[in-house]
């Protein structure tokens, strides 16, 4: 009977779909239309062959929901070229302008592929690697199967079409101009839908628990998915001009838009880039260590200052603009403030390996998870000191704010993702261990050098490029011209490039090691699992 | 008053004062007496149940300590 509404449904919406094409008032709805179409056309064909089959009932509670989490370990890896490399192109964009071909404008010049890059990193590669994680961090702490049955699938699958609907509508034009945000309403209103059916089932997972204790990395976790729920929909309040258009008008207008994006911009790194992944640092990093967290006081501690002190930090982004004076001084104090908790966070994480620092030299894994940690610590001193006032006159609108930007991510998300993916797919796919460390070993040090050259190349531009801004002769005259710092920054724009395909190689041997994993490693030796009675 | 003024002048004193309170007495209750133990037990929460959900029978971590103590 469910199948039947179901079908009823998807049949409307692949209709309504249809219409909305016919109608489209632009190129990228009309595209973003058909996406729709063919995605719910597809479920529908998928939905009418399972209708009428005959269902074998299985009781699945007693094991867990592995499935989801297997294709979000290979999405998280697939976005994570994708991005990876979209970053290279567009970074050799803008070292040798050419590359912005004339016969591709207003489709993959720099403009229409930079917010592809970041989202793809960000939300695709970054959020599929945080669903998945979660999933199956949630289950193992939980001593529960996932809550809802097949919901885990829709938040799965409902999350691939909101990337390609906005990578899709990014390419062909259609953008609302906040960064980190720019997908447009539709695909908003979409987003909202899968992620609160994602909260829906990690808190039904959390209330089946067979832990009375609910383990540190879901407080971070359910902090983060509550907190971007919030977000987003603030951040995306907008009146559609029209039904079968993609352009929007945002609610919000002038500073009181700039302080709820950068609200939304900067807690986009505090609860998705950070509160998330800090959930992953402390499942991954005490599993892989093989001994529990340093100090599961300072765990709670950490995560009650982080969450409280993160929230305010946004109008750091806003210092001499049109935002009153105390609402960036405030943003500034709490962003100083932020030090601690970060730091707090790093230690724990860093400690954890106290009495096993052996393993650093036998362990590629927990490497990559420490250098994560280590570049958290770095990224999280290097953010306060840039949003002093004082500094920030000098960082901002400079390559030193995209150098920061990808120590974090390239440094901590990265590598915390890769470190979680090595230690998930011999565990998902029942095999022994990896096919390789020595391939681990190669992946950890073209990351490690490819960030440290991206991370320098941008240090110098962006100190150089904010010295020649401000630089002023004997009269008071301004010395340099914009295209002057565009010219002096041609060296290390090329550094940075080589930077990110080295990251990029490293990224793509991952894969390679994932896969003949998956292939050719060695089957766990079915145990036999017998309890013994107590 | 309007709204604004209102809901300004609550969030920088009760509501300033609420959340303050509310993380001191977070910080207090993690020292509690007692804790040390309780979190030694939880923080190995990951190395529990990797293969497959605790079983219906299955009594919890806390209440299965305390059996044997």
């Amino acid at each position: 009977m469910l199948n039947y509404i179901k079908l009823i449904v998807l049949g409307l919406i692949t209709l309504f779909a249809l219409i909305a094409a016919n109608y489209a008032r632009d190129l990228a709805y009309l595209v973003n239309a058909l996406v729709v179409a063919a995605a719910a056309g597809g479920v529908f064909l998928w939905t009418l062959r399972q209708t009428g089959e005959p269902v074998v009932k299985r009781d699945l509670s007693g094991e867990y929901m592995d499935g989801v989490v297997r294709a979000g370990v290979i999405a998280t890896a697939g976005w994570g070229v994708v991005g990876f490399l979209v970053g290279v192109i567009i970074a050799f964009q803008l070292a040798f302008p050419v590359l912005n071909f004339e016969w591709a404008q207003g489709f993959l010049n720099f403009g229409r592929l930079r917010p592809l890059h970041t989202s793809a990193v960000i939300f695709a590669f970054g959020g599929n690697a945080l669903i998945a994680t979660s999933f199956y961090v949630v289950q193992r702490t939980s001593a529960a199967r996932l809550w809802g049955g097949n919901l885990a699938w829709f938040v799965f699958w409902g999350y691939q079409l909101v990337i390609v609907l906005a990578a899709t509508g990014y390419l062909l034009g259609a953008t609302q101009s906040k960064e980190y945000a720019e997908p447009e309403w539709y695909v908003d209103w979409w987003l909202t839908i899968v992620w609160l059916a994602y909260l829906a089932v990690f808190l039904g997972t959390l209330v089946k628990r067979k832990e009375p204790h609910i383990y540190v990395a879901n407080w971070f976790y359910l902090s983060f998915i509550i907190t971007v729920a919030m977000l987003h929909v603030v951040n995306n309040l907008s009146i559609p001009v029209s039904v079968f258009g993609s352009k929007s008008v945002q609610v919000f207008s002038g500073v009181q838009d700039a302080m709820v994006q950068w609200w939304y911009g900067h807690n986009a790194v505090g609860f998705f880039l950070t509160a998330g992944f800090l959930g992953m640092m402390y499942y991954f990093v005490p599993k892989q260590a093989e001994r529990p967290v340093f100090s599961y006081k300072l765990s709670i501690i950490h995560f009650w200052a982080l969450i409280f002190i993160y929230i305010w930090a946004g109008p750091h982004h806003l210092h001499y603009t049109a935002l009153p004076d105390w609402a960036s001084t405030l943003g500034m104090v709490f962003s100083i403030v932020l030090w601690m908790p970060s730091w707090g966070g790093m230690i724990n994480g860093l400690m954890t390996l106290s009495g096993a620092w052996d393993k650093l030299r036998t362990d590629p894994i927990i490497r990559m998870m420490v250098i994560s940690v280590g570049f958290y610590g770095m990224s999280t001193f290097e953010g306060p000191m840039m949003s002093i006032r004082a500094v920030n006159s000098l960082s901002h609108y400079t390559d030193w704010t995209i150098g920061h930007v990808h120590s974090g991510a390239l440094g901590w998300n990265g590598m915390i993702t890769f470190g979680a993916l090595y230690f998930l797919v011999p565990k998902l796919w029942n095999r022994e261990r990896l096919y390789s460390l020595s391939l681990v070993s190669w992946h950890f040090w073209l990351a490690t050098i490819g960030i440290i050259l991206y991370a320098a190349a941008m240090w110098v531009t962006g100190i150089m490029e904010g010295l020649m801004w401000r630089e002023v002769d004997a009269n008071g005259f301004l010395v340099n011209s914009f295209a002057d710092t565009v010219a002096a920054k041609f060296p290390m724009y090329v550094v940075r490039g080589l930077g990110g395909v080295m990251f990029l190689t490293g990224a793509i041997i991952m894969c390679y090691n994932l896969w003949m994993t998956v292939k050719r490693a060695p089957a766990v030796e079915a145990t036999h699992s017998a309890v013994p009675a107590e | 008053m309007e709204t604004y003024s209102l809901l300004r002048e609550f969030a920088d004193s009760w509501m300033l004062l609420a959340l303050f309170l509310f993380f001191v007495g977070m910080v207090i209750f993690v020292m509690r007496p007692g804790s040390t133990k309780t979190y030694s037990d939880v923080a190995n929460i990951p190395f529990r149940h990797d293969d497959k959900p605790a079983a219906a029978g299955d009594t919890p971590a806390r209440a299965r300590d305390a059996k044997e103590a």
